[in-house]
């Protein structure tokens, strides 16, 4: 190469290299500014909320009276809700995904039981609200319930148990089943001893991962009515007499975390919004340690597993 | 010549140990067929209620009137005033959010060092999952004073504050997906690249988005499709007015937000003011299963073919 | 006078040529594993150098020394040099731009690796790296580049298509026409011809024939009748290292070392 050719090709080396410094400030600045948005939201409710936080805040009901109001009942509320949400999703999520991956022939039915789930995981949340709204609290005549609000946020994170699972068992190499069927096991079998057990830690990260969107879901519960001002608790499922145990408490009203946080954060007082940032911060701690063991649980796995 | 009687055994069981096997096999489909009642669930219900909606509102005055105020008196029903308050809203989202993520993801796949991408995938994965009505609060008591201290004509209930913060939401959806698509994309496509003497944001820009840009799409449409959808934040921050307007320092109520409100209030099943959330809700499934589909055609003319 | 030299060499008619590049004393590592150990070769210009040797004996991982493809991933270091003639560069050298070397050295891959664009913005793609606008000026040397690598005739008709719909062989020669749009002084191929069925391979090797008279080849190839057949020198390797150098026919006829001889018999690899 000449020499001007040579200095025309490195001035245009430098320019080209000069935007890929540009762009690699644009990019550290982009994600610098995700992450310090989300540290000034932690921070501020922090504190904020933290003075508020003592053992009275977890054990007072709701109050007129900012400083005496407490999570009680909404915490009471979202674990119940948390309850019905699991046993309901997660049999029926594994079960669909080990349908979908082990039974299913490939035919128009399946293409679209795969179009539906892809379809309903980006159905907005306030929709699966109305749904309940009209079935559960109106067809099926549940009422603002325990078991009204716990069935609506199970059908809301089915499709991410049913993906979890199915990516759980996707891992599994075809040998493993083949291992199974050749010792003469029927199908069933193979997939109570062998599919189930081994994708048992990918279906409980997608079952986290589920919950924590749950509990933090406000619209469908408050589409279906669930009531902002609750100073009492549900009957509680265990009792002193036969026979001990009791279902009352899935048909009583009920309030949740978030809905008690859009009530706190809502009122124009001050002292209110100090009530929101404390149940806020509770809330994402709660959500954060939830899928921060999902995301642990993920890489760890990833790391561990080599078939 | 008699089988022994192990064997004959055995085979006499077999007939009930495929008809266990069956009555599983239809226990799982039940299970798996759930999602498609779950859907035609939502369209009966939306339907229904809709069409009793529609007896008593003509469709033409539902699309172009002009104000919404069912519960007053003089009763108007233009859903125009709800979907501008969520165009508006979404799209004060999506212009953080779209060039936001997608720098990130570009960052992320195509320039940083593995260390910072493990050190920040999973904490982007960690952000998706804050609750909204977190960020409903954040929006309200943190970004607008700031906001209204930069603009003081700004209300305390404005579309720009919610869409910001909903914005911030959304960058992890969108940074964490592209960067998936991208770095799907082939080390060969790269390579081929780079021995031409390509630059990293050269490479990045030509070579790695087109190739991706299926996965791209697919990013954006969940983020769109998450911004149209969201409720507690616009709920919060944006003011519950129906105000049929494209400015985003104004006070607006959007499809979702009114739904809360009547929800929040104590309307009679069956009533009018009842089955206009339902008129809402299915509006707002029609608007984002139209991005759906724009998303699907769009994948389906670049798809991936490397 | 650098002009001047192929000229020169066209009257002399010098058996072996001038050198275009020379390995000296190369060692390259993976992290902590040793892949290359001191190895020595000269590559003729205008002429064909063939890198053979048995799976994981080092030959691509030489190949990509040349146009220091392992800057791209961390962890990896060279020892010894790389020099480019004339001018005498060491490709290898830390002050040396890596983008420079490759803007300098064009390579073709194993697999086609078109870009998803068209097939006229694939062979414009090195141009427009370099800063060229012009739009006379990349529609002509677009249109030598695909004549030279045979392709033109085909996709003339055809040229804002997408390079996808081409078949695997046009695919490759798209990608050779890809390198040649830029006046390389060194083209690479990395076993170009192992995706490719007989035919394809065929119109390959044959383009590969007549492009030496204008550049200088190194190809790398497991398949021994390929490396006879196109190359005039040839390089063995095994184990990372170098085991013999020398003219194409005279190591296939009458191996110096004892390892090649078993390599090119069969009786190993």
């Amino acid at each position: 190469m000449d020499a001007p050719r040579v200095r025309e090709i490195r001035s245009v080396i430098a320019r080209g290299k000069r935007w890929d410094v540009v762009f690699a400030i644009v990019g550290i600045v982009c994600l610098m500014i995700g992450l310090l948005t989300v540290a000034a939201l932690f921070v501020d409710m922090a504190v904020k909320g933290l003075p508020r936080i003592s053992l009275e805040f977890f054990t007072n009901f709701p109050s007129r009276r900012a400083e005496s109001a407490g999570i009680l009942s909404a915490w009471v509320g979202s674990t119940l809700v948390m309850v019905v949400t699991a046993v309901t999703a997660v049999p029926i999520g594994a079960a669909a995904g080990v349908y979908l991956e082990e039974y299913a022939p490939r035919n128009w039915m399946t293409d679209v039981i795969e179009i539906n789930i892809t379809n309903l995981a980006g159905v907005p949340s306030i929709v699966y609200g109305l749904l309940a709204l009209g079935l559960f609290v109106y067809q099926f005549g549940l009422g603002q319930s325990v078991l009204a609000a716990g069935l609506t946020l199970a059908l809301l994170i089915l499709p991410v148990v049913i993906v979890a699972t199915r990516e759980a068992i996707r891992a599994i190499p075809a040998a493993m089943r083949e291992g199974s069927y050749a010792l003469g096991a029927t199908q069933w079998q193979t997939v109570r001893y062998h599919i189930l057990p081994y994708s048992m830690p990918g279906i409980l990260t997608g079952v986290i991962i589920g919950l924590a969107r749950a509990i933090g879901e406000t619209a469908p519960i408050i589409t279906i009515g669930a009531l902002t001002f609750i100073a009492f608790l549900p009957s509680p499922p265990f009792q002193p007499e036969p026979p001990f145990l009791s279902f009352e408490w899935l048909f009583a009203p009920f309030t949740v975390m978030p809905i008690q946080m859009f009530n706190w954060t809502s009122r124009p007082e001050a002292a209110f919004q100090v009530n929101a940032a404390a149940a806020g911060f509770i809330l994402v701690l709660m959500t954060l340690a939830m899928n921060g063991l999902a995301i642990w649980l993920r890489y760890r796995l990833r790391r561990n597993i080599n078939w | 010549m008699t089988l022994p009687a192990a064997i004959s055994k055995r085979l006499a069981t077999r007939r009930g140990r495929v008809l266990r096997e069956c009555a599983i096999e239809f226990m799982l489909f039940l299970a798996a067929s759930l999602s498609v009642f779950t859907t035609l669930a939502i369209v009966y219900i939306l339907v229904s209620e809709s069409v009793a909606f529609f007896r008593h509102v003509p469709v033409i005055d539902f699309l172009t009137d002009t104000q919404w105020t069912p519960l007053f008196d003089d009763a108007h029903f233009g859903i125009m005033v709800l979907v501008s308050g969520t165009l508006v809203s979404s799209i004060v989202a999506l212009a953080l959010a779209v060039p936001m993520g997608t720098i990130i993801a570009i960052y992320l796949s195509e320039f940083s060092t593995p260390g910072i991408r493990e050190f920040a995938k999973p904490l982007l994965e960690l952000l998706a999952g804050i609750p909204t009505i977190v960020y409903g609060y954040f929006a309200l008591l943190f970004v607008t004073p700031i906001l209204q201290w930069l603009i003081p004509s700004l209300p305390g209930f404005n579309l720009l504050s919610a869409g910001l913060v909903m914005g911030i939401m959304i960058v992890p959806t969108v940074a964490s997906l592209s960067e998936d698509a991208m770095r799907a994309v082939p080390a060969a496509l790269r390579e081929g690249s780079y021995a031409m003497g390509a630059t990293r944001l050269q490479t990045a820009l030509k070579v790695v988005t087109p190739a991706a840009f299926s996965g791209i799409a697919a990013a954006y449409i969940l983020g769109i499709s998450r911004a149209v959808g969201e409720t507690m934040i616009l709920a919060v921050a944006a003011g519950m007015q129906p105000n049929l307007t494209w400015n985003p320092m104004e006070p607006a109520a959007t499809i979702t937000s009114y739904i809360v409100q009547v929800a929040l209030g104590d309307l009679p099943h069956g009533s009018i003011g009842y089955q206009t959330i339902f008129a809402a809700g299915l509006t707002l499934m029609l608007i984002t299963l139209m991005f759906n589909i724009l998303g699907h055609m769009l994948r389906r003319r670049y798809r991936e073919s490397y | 006078m650098e002009i001047a030299r192929p000229e020169v060499q066209r009257f002399t008619g010098s058996a072996d040529g001038a050198i275009k590049a020379a390995a000296g004393g190369l060692s390259f590592y993976y992290g902590a594993v040793n892949a290359l150990r001191n190895i020595n070769v000269p590559i003729h210009e205008k002429r064909v150098t063939a890198l053979i040797g048995p799976s994981g004996c080092g030959k691509s991982t030489f190949l990509r020394c040349f146009n220091r493809m392992h800057d791209l991933y961390p962890g990896n270091r060279y020892e010894g040099e790389i020099r480019l003639f004339p001018d005498n560069t060491n490709l290898l050298a830390p002050e040396v731009d890596p983008i420079e070397v490759r803007m300098r050295i064009g390579m073709v891959f194993q697999k086609p690796n078109p870009f998803p664009k068209t097939i006229y913005e694939n062979v414009a793609y090195g141009l427009r790296v370099r800063g060229e606008r012009a739009r006379r000026v990349i529609d002509d040397k677009v249109e030598q580049a695909l004549k030279s690598a045979a392709l033109w005739d085909e996709v003339k008709d055809r040229l804002q298509s997408l390079a996808f719909n081409l078949s695997g062989g046009q695919q490759q020669r798209l990608c050779i026409a890809r390198c040649l749009a830029t006046d390389p002084e060194l083209l690479l191929f990395d076993e170009p011809t192992s995706a490719l069925d007989p035919i394809a391979t065929g119109s390959i090797e044959e383009l590969i024939h007549k492009l030496k008279d204008r550049v200088t080849i190194l190809i790398v190839t497991h398949n021994m009748q390929q490396a006879a057949r196109v190359s005039d020198y040839t390089a063995y390797m095994y184990l990372g290292e170098l085991v013999e150098f020398g003219r194409t026919d005279d190591i296939f006829v009458k191996p110096r070392d004892r390892r090649t001889e078993d390599y090119i018999t069969g009786r190993m690899g």
